[in-house]
């Protein structure tokens, strides 16, 4: 779920379950209500005016025109697999236009709509680009979960999937590079592949749209190239595995994890929920845990799950597996429930209203 | 007229209430039913089958006096009733 930089009214969310595949959802009204894009009633009030399903309809462009016919992708036994659509994992509304919205779905690929999201067009050069039939899936399956746009050259996107790594276009979307010079995965036939690595999310401050920072899924990594190169700031952290990674509003240099126990244990070491603060961009970090419990806990916060108002001091929000949401209206030094007992938090999404 | 029962995330979608009522002509199949369906309320295209392959989705159930039917062969006795969406049962 995001709302519009440009209209705040303007919220996408992304809606996806095995019984009726994907649902695009759209509110005007600040979330008050919502429709699938193109299915308002009052679209519904002309014989004409049906909409056609188009706002689910997620299709991988296969024509030579705009993209290469790529129809498979590696496997998980390293055998190639036909591309399947199977779901949205991630809504990046534009920097200037609320109708023009992006969307990372799996298997990894990258859409956008320019009409509210009513119909979605691949933004085929990504997944065409050389190294499309060497992608793997993860453990959570070959999504495209984190989208990037620089706010000073529109040009320029960046976007990271599960389990092939960073990509960035300098053209629109038209040519995409690996952007994984520096990453170093253990559990990967060559460490230092090019491709092969499982990001879990990256995050940039818009007034310094060169530094990125990312959560892979062990190493907490810094690029301060764009992603050109990158190297690990995990420093003093009690684990360096862990989905979300944020930054402050007002100070780039201050940045947040919540480590995870490991690859396979997603809870919190000891059983105690605790924020990462880092104010050096990385490496030295401290313990948030003020308002968090400290004993057997035993949650995960997913990739998305976090997020940073624009107030002063700057506010951050999490969610849970277990259905809190965790809110501090300092930077991080206090935290206090403001939702518990919902499903697990999939997504957050702060928004500073006028 | 076939009688069909939407679940309620379908008539939220589809913006109805209750049974939908459809007129088929020729042999009943449930692959003639989801077309009549899809060319009434179009907004559902998508979310009982698949946009591309037309593949039905797997936990998208069919039930008929407590029986789920599922293969895509016409149907031979005369339905009036049927509700489609998930399997509790």
């Amino acid at each position: 779920m995001k709302g519009s930089p440009v209209n705040p009214d303007r919220i996408y969310a992304s809606q996806t379950s095995a019984w009726f595949g994907q649902i695009i959802q759209c509110s005007d009204d600040g979330g008050k209500t919502w429709n699938p894009p193109g299915t308002k009633p009052e679209d519904l009030m002309t014989p004409d005016g049906m909409a056609k399903g188009e706002s689910n309809m997620f299709v991988y462009d296969a024509s030579p025109e705009t993209g290469k016919p790529l129809t498979t992708h590696q496997w998980y036994d390293g055998t190639q697999h036909p591309w399947e659509f199977k779901r949205v994992w991630h809504l990046e509304p534009s920097l200037h236009d609320p109708d023009h919205v992006y969307a990372g779905v799996e298997d990894a690929a990258l859409f956008q709509s320019k009409d509210g999201g009513k119909s979605w067009h691949e933004l085929a050069g990504l997944r065409g680009s050389d190294t499309g039939p060497k992608w793997q899936p993860g453990a959570g399956g070959m999504c495209l979960h984190t989208i990037l746009l620089d706010p000073n050259n529109p040009e320029r996107i960046s976007i990271a999937i599960s389990a092939a790594g960073a990509f960035r276009t300098d053209d629109g979307g038209k040519t995409w590079k690996p952007i994984n010079r520096g990453l170093h995965s253990q559990y990967i036939p060559d460490p230092n592949a090019e491709v092969g690595h499982c990001v879990h999310r990256i995050a940039m401050h818009p007034s310094r749209p060169n530094t990125l920072f990312m959560q892979k899924h062990w190493d907490v990594m810094r690029s301060d190239d764009a992603g050109d190169s990158w190297h690990e700031v995990s420093g003093n952290l009690p684990s360096d595995f862990g989905f979300p990674i944020d930054v402050h509003a007002h100070e780039p240099e201050t940045i947040y994890v919540v480590p995870i126990k490991s690859d396979s244990e997603h809870y919190p070491p000891s059983g105690r929920l605790r924020v990462y603060r880092s104010r050096t961009g990385g490496n030295d970090w401290e313990a948030l845990t003020k308002g968090l419990p400290q004993r057997n806990c035993y949650v995960n916060v997913l990739r998305d799950a976090m997020s940073v108002d624009s107030l002063d001091p700057c506010g951050v929000y999490f969610g849970t597996t277990g259905g809190q949401v965790y809110a501090s209206v300092d930077a991080g030094d206090k935290w206090k429930p403001i939702v518990r007992d919902l499903p697990a938090v999939l997504s957050v999404e702060a928004q500073t209203l006028p | 007229m076939i009688r069909v029962i939407l679940p309620p995330n379908l008539r939220t979608l589809a913006h109805v209430d209750g049974e939908v009522g459809l007129e088929l002509n020729g042999t009943l199949t449930q692959r003639s039913l989801l077309d009549a369906v899809e060319a009434k309320y179009p907004m559902l295209r998508g979310t009982m089958r698949d946009h591309v392959t037309q593949v039905r989705r797997p936990m998208v159930r069919f039930l008929r006096a407590a029986k789920i039917c599922l293969m895509n062969r016409p149907m031979r006795r005369c339905l009036t009733r049927l509700r489609m969406g998930q399997n509790h049962s």
